[in-house]
C-alpha cells in the first residue's frame, strides 16, 4: 500500500509521523510504504510570523530541517509536485519523476494573494512571509507616529491574525512610548470585527478599552499609494499613514493548474476528509473548502483523524472515525496577555479575560511546535 | 437587458458568499439580478445588510433544504 503525502506543513508532517508509528509492522514488511514530496527542505513554524513582524523572534527561531523532523522510515523529496493524475493514481513533480499511490494526501497548505487588490502588494505591510514580515518590522521602526490601519481580506490564514497583530502593535507603540502619536484603525469585511461571532463580541470591547478605531463591512478595493488612501468596495475612503493588511489567501496555484478545486480549495467531506468524488484522495489543513478556520491546529487535529483512519484502513479495511470541526487556536492580546478559543462544528468558541498565564502557555508553546510537528504533542 | 446570474457560495468560507457577491457584482451590468446561493445561515442576515450598506437593492430571501437565496439587483 503506497502512501504519498503532498506537502511537508503541519498537517504532512504530524500525519506522515503519525503514520510511521501506527504502522510499525506493515512498513517493516513492505506491506505499505509513506512518501512525502515538498517544496523545500526546511520546515517554517509560520505563526512566529506574528512575532517577526514586531521584533519578538528571529527569524533562525522559525526553521528546523524537516527530514529532522520526520520518522526515518518516511521517504522524503524535496521535489514539488507538477501534476495530479487522479484517475491513473500517480502526480508527476517538477525533476520528472513519477510517483504512484494506492492513497493521496494533499497539504500543500495556502499562500495570501494580495494580487487581487491593486496597489495592495505595492504599497502595504503584511506578515506573511518570511521577508514581508521583516520589511514590515523595519517599518515599524522607522515610524514615528500617525494612522496605521489593519485591513482585512478574506479567507486568510489564522484566524485571530488580524486581532493578534493589532493588539501587538497597541503594545509595540506603548513600549516605544508613541501611543499619543498614533491612531491605531482596524477594518473588517463583514459586520462585526470577527467572522467568529463570540470572538467578535469579545474583541470589540477590547478594542474599544485600548483606543482601538474599527469599521466594518469593509472589502479593500484598491490603494491609492501616492495619496496614501485605501478605497473600500463599500464606496468609502480611508487615509493612511502605515497600512498593514492580512490579504486574502487563495490555495496553492499548482491545485487551481490541475483544476482541483476553485481558488485552490479542494472540495472536502467535512468529515472523512476524502476529496469530493475520491475515496482515496484525502485533503489536510488550509487545502480543504471545509469552511473552518485555515490554521496549524485545524490541520493537527485533521491529521490526528486522518492518521487513525488510513492506518485502520490498511488493518481492517475501514476508517474508525470523523473529524469532529476541532480548533484551538490561542489569541495573543499584547506582549505579556493571551486567551484562546476552542471550537467545533458544534460549539462555538468562548473566549476568557486574557491572562499572562495563557501568554507564557503559548510562548512555551512555539518551542514546543516542534515536537507537535514531530507527532508526539 | 438585465438578466439573473447565480453566484454559488454553497460550501464556501464564513462569510464566503458575501465575498463571492462582491465579485460577481464587479462583472455585473447595473440593473443585473444575482441570486447567491449559501448553505451558511450568517449570510442570510450578512448580505442584505451588507447590500443595503451599499446601496444595491434588496430584493428577497428564501430558504429551500438549507439552501439560502438570497436575490439582489445592482443598482450603480
Amino acid at each position: 500500500m503506497k502512501i504519498l503525502i503532498v506537502g511537508g506543513g503541519m498537517g504532512g508532517t504530524i500525519l506522515a509521523n503519525n503514520l510511521a508509528r501506527r504502522l510499525v509492522p506493515e512498513l517493516k514488511e513492505g506491506k505499505a510504504q509513506i512518501t512525502m514530496l515538498s517544496a523545500s527542505d526546511k520546515h517554517m513554524y509560520q505563526p512566529g510570523l506574528l512575532y517577526l513582524a514586531v521584533g519578538r523572534m528571529t527569524p533562525d527561531e522559525l526553521y528546523r530541517d524537516q527530514a529532522g523532523l520526520l520518522e526515518s522510515s518516511i521517504h522524503f523529496h524535496v521535489d514539488p509536485v507538477e501534476e495530479f493524475h487522479l484517475d491513473d493514481q500517480h502526480v508527476k513533480t517538477r525533476s520528472g519523476r513519477i510517483h504512484a499511490y494506492d492513497i493521496l494526501v494533499i497539504a500543500t497548505g495556502s499562500r495570501m494573494y494580495p494580487e487581487e487588490i491593486p496597489g495592495l502588494a505595492e504599497h502595504a505591510e503584511t506578515f506573511y512571509t518570511e521577508a514581508s514580515a521583516l520589511k514590515m518590522f523595519k517599518r515599524l521602526q522607522s515610524f514615528e507616529g500617525g494612522k496605521v490601519v489593519v485591513a482585512v481580506g478574506i479567507p486568510h490564514k489564522c484566524p485571530m491574525a488580524p486581532l493578534e497583530i493589532i493588539f501587538m502593535l497597541h503594545d509595540y507603540f506603548k513600549d516605544r512610548g508613541l501611543l499619543d502619536k498614533v491612531q491605531l484603525h482596524y477594518t473588517y469585511p463583514i459586520n462585526r470585527v470577527h467572522s467568529l461571532e463570540n470572538v467578535a463580541k469579545w474583541a470589540a470591547p477590547e478594542m474599544d478599552r485600548l483606543g482601538i478605531t474599527y469599521e466594518t463591512f469593509f472589502n479593500m478595493k484598491e490603494v491609492d499609494g501616492e495619496k496614501k488612501v485605501l478605497h473600500s468596495e463599500e464606496g468609502t475612503e480611508l487615509p493612511y499613514d502605515l497600512l498593514i493588511t492580512i490579504p486574502a489567501h487563495r490555495g496553492m496555484e499548482v491545485l487551481e493548474r490541475n483544476e482541483l478545486g476553485k481558488n485552490g480549495w479542494i472540495p472536502t467531506h467535512r468529515g472523512k476528509l476524502n476529496m469530493e468524488g475520491r475515496e482515496n484522495v484525502f485533503v489536510l489543513g488550509d487545502t480543504t473548502n471545509i469552511p473552518i478556520s485555515k490554521s496549524g491546529s485545524t490541520a493537527h487535529f485533521q491529521a490526528d483523524t486522518l492518521g487513525e483512519n488510513i492506518a485502520a484502513l490498511i488493518k481492517i479495511g475501514a476508517p474508525v472515525r470523523e473529524y469532529d470541526g476541532k480548533v484551538f487556536c490561542f489569541i495573543e492580546t499584547g506582549k505579556d496577555r493571551a486567551t484562546y478559543a476552542m471550537f467545533n462544528y458544534q460549539t462555538p468558541p468562548s473566549p476568557q479575560t486574557p491572562t499572562k498565564a495563557v501568554h507564557w502557555f503559548k510562548t512555551a508553546y512555539n518551542k514546543l511546535y516542534w515536537v507537535s510537528a514531530r507527532g508526539l504533542l | 437587458m438585465t438578466e439573473r446570474k447565480i453566484v454559488d457560495g454553497k460550501g464556501s468560507f464564513c462569510p464566503g458568499p458575501l465575498m463571492e457577491l462582491i465579485v460577481a457584482l464587479k462583472h455585473s451590468q447595473v440593473g443585473d439580478e444575482l441570486e447567491v446561493l449559501s448553505t451558511d445561515k450568517g449570510s442570510a442576515d450578512d448580505i442584505p445588510e451588507w447590500v443595503r450598506r451599499v446601496g444595491h437593492d434588496y430584493v428577497s430571501t428564501t430558504e429551500n433544504d438549507g439552501v439560502w437565496h438570497i436575490v439582489v439587483r445592482k443598482t450603480k
